[in-house]
C-alpha cells in the first residue's frame, strides 16, 4: 500500500507541487440491528481507495480514486493538481504550513477483542435478549437495538518524508424503549440516545456496559413518563448528567473552537463562531470549576477522538481549551496555526474516510471532573430545589454557538436533596457564556466516562466522525428549564 | 465511472459466487467536484470518483448486505460471503418477501409523465472543469467585492449513476447530473444566502444569487432585537422545506406500524388547513433523482395530503403486505406498493423524498405577502432543526442569514435572530397566503417543490446576540 501512496506523491511532483500528501485507507464496517423481536438491518462494509492533497501556485487541490491501479492513481495525482491550479484563480494569500516533524510510525488501537472476532449470530443473540427484556414491560410499543464495528487502517505518506501507518478500532452499541399511548410518545435509551455508547476498543466494551441488566429498568422509565408531570416552565436550578454534558461541550465548546470556523472557512454551511481571536486568553468562558481539554492522545481514554498521528501527519496532543474558566485555546491544523501564533499545529485535521479531504475537527474535547470528591448522589444531595436531566433527546444552537436548546428523555425533580417526582419533556436553554458561567459543582473521577459521538457532521461536501466527550454530572444555577413546550 | 454493461458483468460474477435463493445488487457509480470558497478565496476544492456495490442475498427468509468498491473476483467472493453468513444467522423472517420482477417493478398507477423517464443527465453539467467553477467563484467574488463584503460558499457539480438487478430478471439503471451554488455573504453584524440546484447547470444563476445574498446582508445590517412571541412570519421557500422536511419520515407505513408517526390514528382527519396539498412525485420536472426505490420497484406518484386532510402514506412491498394484515388497515387510506422503500434489510421501511406541494388557488410572491403585512417577520433560512416532540411534531431551530422585520407592509430593518418551537400540525394549519411552488433547496432536509408561505402565529422563544 505503500507504494501506492507514494507513486501518488512521485506522479504529483513531477507536475510541480510543492507539498503533497496521500492517505490510503481501508475500511470494513460491521451494523447489526433489530426492531420489536425481529432482526432489523445488517451488513458488512469494506471501503478502499486514496486521497492525494496537493499544494500547487499556492494553493490546494485534493482528488481521490478507489482504483489502485498506477494509471489511476497518477490520474488522481494529476486531478489534484489541476484543482490546485484552478483555485490558484481565486485566492489572496498562498497557503502556508506550520512546520511539523518528520513522523515515521505505526500505531493500533489497544484492545483486548477484536469486533470482528465474534461472529454475528453472537451479536444478534445478544441484541435479541435486549429487546425481549424491553418488550416485557407492558406498555412498551417498540424495541429498537443497535450494534456497529469499525476497523480503519490508513497509510499516510507526504512530501516532507513523513510515512505513518495507524489502525484504529471502534465499537458502539446501544438501544431504545418506545412507548406510545394518548397523543404521546415517550421513549428512554440506554447507555446513550442516538446509538448509544461508542469509543475507540474493541468488542470488550459490549461486555462492560451491562447492557441486559439495564434493559427492564430502561423500559420501565419509558413507559413511567406517560405519568409523570410537565417539566416545568421557568428558572431553575439544574443537575446534567454525563452524556447530556457531554452533548453540551460538543455543541458549545467543540464547535465553537474550531479555527476553520473562527476564520470564516465554514461560514456557508456550518457557520461561524462567537470566539473571535481576540476572545483567547481574555474571555471568562465558565466558572472556575471549569476547565476543559482538548486531548487527542491515548492517555486521555479510549475516545472516537483518539489517534496517534492526525490526517496530515501531526502528533496527537492535548491542548488546554479553557482554564479555571479562561478561553485558553483553539482546535488548529498546519494551516490556520499561524493565525493564533502558535508555531505548531494542535493536530486535528481528519477526514471521515479516503474520498474527504481532512479538516479540522473535535479530537477528545472533554471537561475534567472536579478535584473534591463529589459523587451524583452527593450532588443531588446537596441540591435544596432542582431537577437532574438525563440522555439527550433533542439538541439545537445557533450558527455561532451563543443560544442553545436541548431536550433529555427523562428529569426528577429534586427537592431538599432528593429526587422527590418524575418529569417528562425536560428541556432546557441559555447562551453558551452565561451558561458555563452557571456551573457551581461537578462531580469527581468516579462519575467521569469519555462518551462517543459518533454522528457529527461538518463541510461541504459533508463528513461524519466521531468525537469523544469526557464529562461527569455537573450543577448549573438559574438556567432557563421548559421553554421548548412554551406556546408551540 | 460503470457502465450498466459493466454493472452487468459484474452482477453475473455475483450471482456465480453466490449460493443464496436470490442475489440483488445495486450500484452507485459517481464523479463529483466542490469548489468551496471563504474570505473571497478558494480554500478548498476537491473532486472524488467512486463505484459501490451493495449486494443483498436472500435464503428463505434470511436477508442480509454487504458493500464493496472492489471489483476483483476476491472483493466480491468476499462481499458475497459477508452477506450469506449474516443472512444464514437469522431466523427466517415470514414477512420477508421473494424479490420482484420486472413485471412487479412495473406494475400499478402510471406516475405524472404517463410512464416516461425524466431526463436528468445534462453533458453540461457533466463537462464543467476545475476552471469553469473557478470562474464562476471569481464572478461571486466580484459581487461581494462591489456591496464591500466577504463570501463563502461552494459550487459542485456531479455526474452519477445508480442501477439494480436481481436474480429474479430485474434490471434498471438511472444516469444523471447535478449542479449547486451556495452564496453567503457576510457584513460585520449581517449576513444573507442563497441557494440553488439543478441537474441542467443551465438552469442556475450564480451572480443572481450572489446578488441577492448581498443585498440581504446590506439590508439587514445593524439588526435591532424585538421580544420573543408570536408572529407573523415569511418563509421563503427554503425555510418552508428545511422546517417541514422533518414530517415525512411519519409519511411511511412502517411508521404507522412502528406507533412512531404523527399520524397515528390522524389519517383520513382535518389535520393541516384546506389550502394544504402535498404529493410525493419522482417524475415532476422540478424533480431530481432516480425512478426506482431500493428494491428496484418504480416510484409511483402518490397525493400524501388534500385539502389538509391526510389521505395516505407511502409503503415498500413488505410493508404493504404487513399494513394489510394490521388493526389499521382500515384506517390508513389505500395500501400499495408505492416504490418508496429503503434497500432492504431495514428498520426504517420507506419514505416519499420527492416531495411536492400544490399550488395555491391565488398565488401571491413574496413581495406581495410582505406587502398585505401590518407586523411580522420575513425568514430566509432556518437552521440547526431538531424534533422537541414526536406527535405534536414540535420542532426548535434558528433562523439565519436574512431575518428582516416587517412593518406596515414594508421591510423595515434587519433582526437579530430568534429561535422558535414550533408545531409543524399547528404551522400547517395557519398558511394565510403561499406563492407557486419552486425548486428549493435547504442544510435541514432533502430538496423538494415548495412555495413560500405566510404563517400567523409562529412561535419565537428566545432571541441570540446576533
Amino acid at each position: 500500500m505503500k507504494s501506492v501512496a507514494q507513486l501518488a506523491l512521485d506522479a504529483a511532483f513531477r507536475r510541480g507541487v510543492t507539498y503533497a500528501d496521500a492517505r490510503l485507507v481501508a475500511i470494513r464496517n460491521r451494523s447489526l440491528s433489530t426492531k420489536s423481536g425481529r432482526v432489523g438491518h445488517t451488513s458488512e462494509s469494506e471501503s478502499l481507495g486514496i486521497g492525494v492533497r496537493v499544494i500547487a501556485d499556492g494553493a490546494w487541490g485534493f482528488a481521490a480514486s478507489a482504483d489502485l491501479s498506477r494509471a489511476s492513481v497518477e490520474a488522481a495525482s494529476a486531478r489534484a493538481v489541476e484543482v490546485a491550479k484552478a483555485s490558484a484563480r481565486v485566492k489572496r494569500e498562498e497557503v502556508r504550513l506550520a512546520p511539523e516533524p518528520v513522523a515515521v510510525a505505526e500505531w493500533t488501537t489497544p484492545y483486548e477483542i477484536d469486533p470482528f472476532t465474534r461472529s454475528a449470530q453472537q451479536n444478534l443473540d445478544l441484541l435479541l435478549k435486549i429487546d425481549a427484556e424491553l418488550r416485557a414491560v407492558a406498555g412498551v410499543t417498540l424495541a429498537e437495538t443497535g450494534m456497529n464495528f469499525q476497523r480503519e487502517e490508513s497509510w499516510f505518506l507526504s512530501s516532507e518524508g513523513s510515512d505513518i501507518h495507524q489502525t484504529k478500532y471502534s465499537t458502539g452499541a446501544g438501544y431504545t424503549a418506545y412507548a406510545f399511548a394518548g397523543s404521546e410518545i415517550q421513549k428512554r435509551s440506554y447507555p446513550n440516545s442516538f446509538g448509544g455508547q461508542w469509543q475507540n476498543r474493541g468488542y470488550e466494551l459490549i461486555e462492560e456496559m451491562k447492557l441486559v441488566e439495564s434493559a427492564r429498568r430502561v423500559a420501565e422509565e419509558a413507559v413511567a413518563l406517560h405519568h409523570a408531570e410537565q417539566c416545568p416552565e421557568g428558572t431553575a436550578t439544574i443537575i446534567l448528567d454525563g452524556s447530556q454534558l457531554g452533548l453540551q461541550i460538543h455543541e458549545s465548546v467543540g464547535h465553537p473552537i474550531e479555527l476553520d470556523r473562527v476564520l470564516g472557512m465554514e461560514a456557508n454551511f456550518a457557520g461561524t463562531s462567537f470566539l473571535t481571536l481576540d476572545k483567547l486568553r481574555n474571555l471568562r468562558y465558565g466558572s472556575e470549576l471549569v476547565n476543559v481539554v482538548a486531548d487527542a492522545r491515548q492517555e486521555h481514554g479510549p475516545g472516537l477522538g483518539t489517534f496517534a498521528y492526525d490526517d496530515e501527519g501531526v502528533a496527537a496532543q492535548s491542548t488546554p481549551i479553557i482554564t479555571r474558566g479562561l478561553f485558553t485555546g483553539y482546535l488548529s491544523s498546519r494551516e490556520t496555526a499561524h493565525t493564533i501564533g502558535a508555531a505548531r499545529s494542535g493536530g486535528t485535521l481528519r477526514a471521515e474516510c479516503w474520498n474527504r479531504l481532512p479538516m479540522i475537527r473535535m479530537t477528545n474535547v472533554s471537561i475534567l471532573p472536579g478535584e473534591t470528591p463529589l459523587s451524583l448522589e452527593q450532588l443531588i444531595a446537596s441540591t435544596d430545589d432542582g431537577i437532574y436531566m438525563e440522555t439527550n433527546k433533542s439538541w439545537s444552537i445557533d450558527d455561532k454557538r451563543y443560544n442553545f436548546q436541548f431536550g433529555c428523555e427523562i428529569a426528577w425533580e429534586i427537592k431538599n436533596g432528593k429526587r422527590v417526582r418524575m418529569l417528562k419533556n425536560p428541556s432546557y436553554s441559555g447562551i453558551t457564556t452565561e451558561f458555563w458561567n452557571s456551573m457551581d459543582a461537578i462531580c469527581s473521577r468516579e462519575e467521569w466516562t469519555l462518551w462517543g459521538t459518533p454522528n457529527c457532521g461538518k463541510g461541504q461536501p459533508q463528513q461524519v466522525v466521531g468525537t469523544g466527550h469526557g464529562a461527569s454530572p455537573a450543577r448549573f444555577r438559574n438556567i432557563r428549564v421548559g421553554s421548548a413546550y412554551k406556546g408551540s | 465511472m460503470l457502465t450498466r454493461e459493466q454493472a452487468a458483468g459484474i452482477f453475473d460474477r455475483i450471482r456465480r459466487f453466490s449460493s443464496a435463493d436470490e442475489v440483488e445488487a445495486i450500484f452507485t457509480s459517481s464523479r463529483f467536484a466542490l469548489t468551496r470558497f471563504a474570505n473571497n478565496t478558494i480554500h478548498q476544492n476537491v473532486e472524488e470518483e467512486n463505484s459501490v456495490v451493495s449486494i443483498r442475498t436472500n435464503f428463505a427468509g434470511q436477508t442480509a448486505r454487504a458493500n464493496a468498491n472492489q471489483f476483483d473476483d476476491e472483493s466480491l467472493r468476499r462481499a458475497v460471503a459477508a452477506s450469506e453468513n449474516l443472512a444464514r444467522v437469522q431466523a427466517p423472517d415470514p414477512d420477508l418477501l421473494p424479490m420482484p420482477t420486472t413485471e412487479e417493478e412495473n406494475s400499478g398507477e402510471a406516475s405524472a409523465c404517463e410512464g416516461a423517464r425524466a431526463i436528468r443527465f445534462f453533458e453540461h453539467t457533466a463537462g464543467i472543469t476545475p476552471v469553469d467553477r473557478a470562474e464562476v467563484v471569481k464572478r461571486i467574488v466580484s459581487v461581494a467585492d462591489k456591496h464591500q463584503l466577504t463570501t463563502a460558499g461552494i459550487y459542485s457539480t456531479s455526474e452519477s449513476r445508480e442501477g439494480i438487478f436481481n436474480s429474479r430478471g430485474l434490471a434498471d439503471w438511472h444516469h444523471q447530473t447535478l449542479a449547486e451554488v451556495s452564496v453567503t455573504m457576510l457584513a460585520p453584524d449581517s449576513s444573507g444566502w442563497q441557494k440553488s440546484n439543478s441537474p441542467d447547470v443551465r438552469n442556475l444563476d450564480p451572480e443572481r444569487l450572489a446578488e441577492t445574498a448581498a443585498q440581504k446582508a446590506v439590508e439587514s445590517a445593524h439588526p435591532r432585537e424585538i421580544a420573543p412571541g408570536k408572529y407573523t412570519v415569511i418563509l421563503e421557500p427554503a425555510a418552508v422545506l428545511d422546517i417541514v422536511g422533518f414530517m415525512f419520515w411519519d409519511f411511511s407505513g412502517v411508521a404507522i406500524l412502528d406507533l412512531r408517526s404523527f399520524l397515528n390514528d390522524r389519517i383520513g382527519t382535518q389535520l393541516f388547513g384546506r389550502n394544504i396539498n402535498i404529493g410525493d412525485d419522482y417524475a415532476h420536472p422540478l424533480q431530481a433523482g432516480s425512478p426506482f426505490d431500493g428494491e428496484g420497484v418504480r416510484r409511483r406518484r402518490v397525493q400524501l395530503v388534500e385539502n389538509g386532510v391526510v389521505k395516505r402514506v407511502v409503503y415498500a412491498r413488505s410493508t404493504a403486505q404487513k399494513m394489510r394484515k394490521s388493526k389499521y388497515a382500515a384506517t390508513v387510506g389505500p395500501i400499495e406498493a408505492t416504490g418508496h422503500g429503503f434497500p432492504l434489510p431495514n428498520e426504517v421501511g420507506e419514505m416519499p423524498m420527492n416531495i411536492v406541494f400544490g399550488a395555491p388557488e391565488r398565488a401571491q410572491d413574496v413581495t406581495e405577502m410582505i406587502a398585505s403585512t401590518e407586523r411580522g417577520v420575513l425568514v430566509t433560512r432556518l437552521w440547526y432543526i431538531r424534533e422537541v416532540d414526536p406527535y405534536e411534531k414540535i420542532v426548535t431551530g434558528m433562523t439565519r442569514d436574512g431575518t428582516f422585520l416587517v412593518e406596515n407592509g414594508k421591510v423595515k430593518s434587519g433582526l437579530r435572530n430568534f429561535r422558535f418551537n414550533q408545531s409543524l400540525v399547528s404551522m400547517l394549519s395557519n398558511v394565510e397566503a403561499m406563492s407557486i411552488p419552486v425548486r428549493a433547496s435547504g442544510e435541514e432536509s432533502f430538496d423538494m417543490v415548495v412555495p413560500a408561505m405566510k404563517v400567523r402565529e409562529f412561535n419565537f422563544t428566545e432571541a441570540t446576540k446576533f
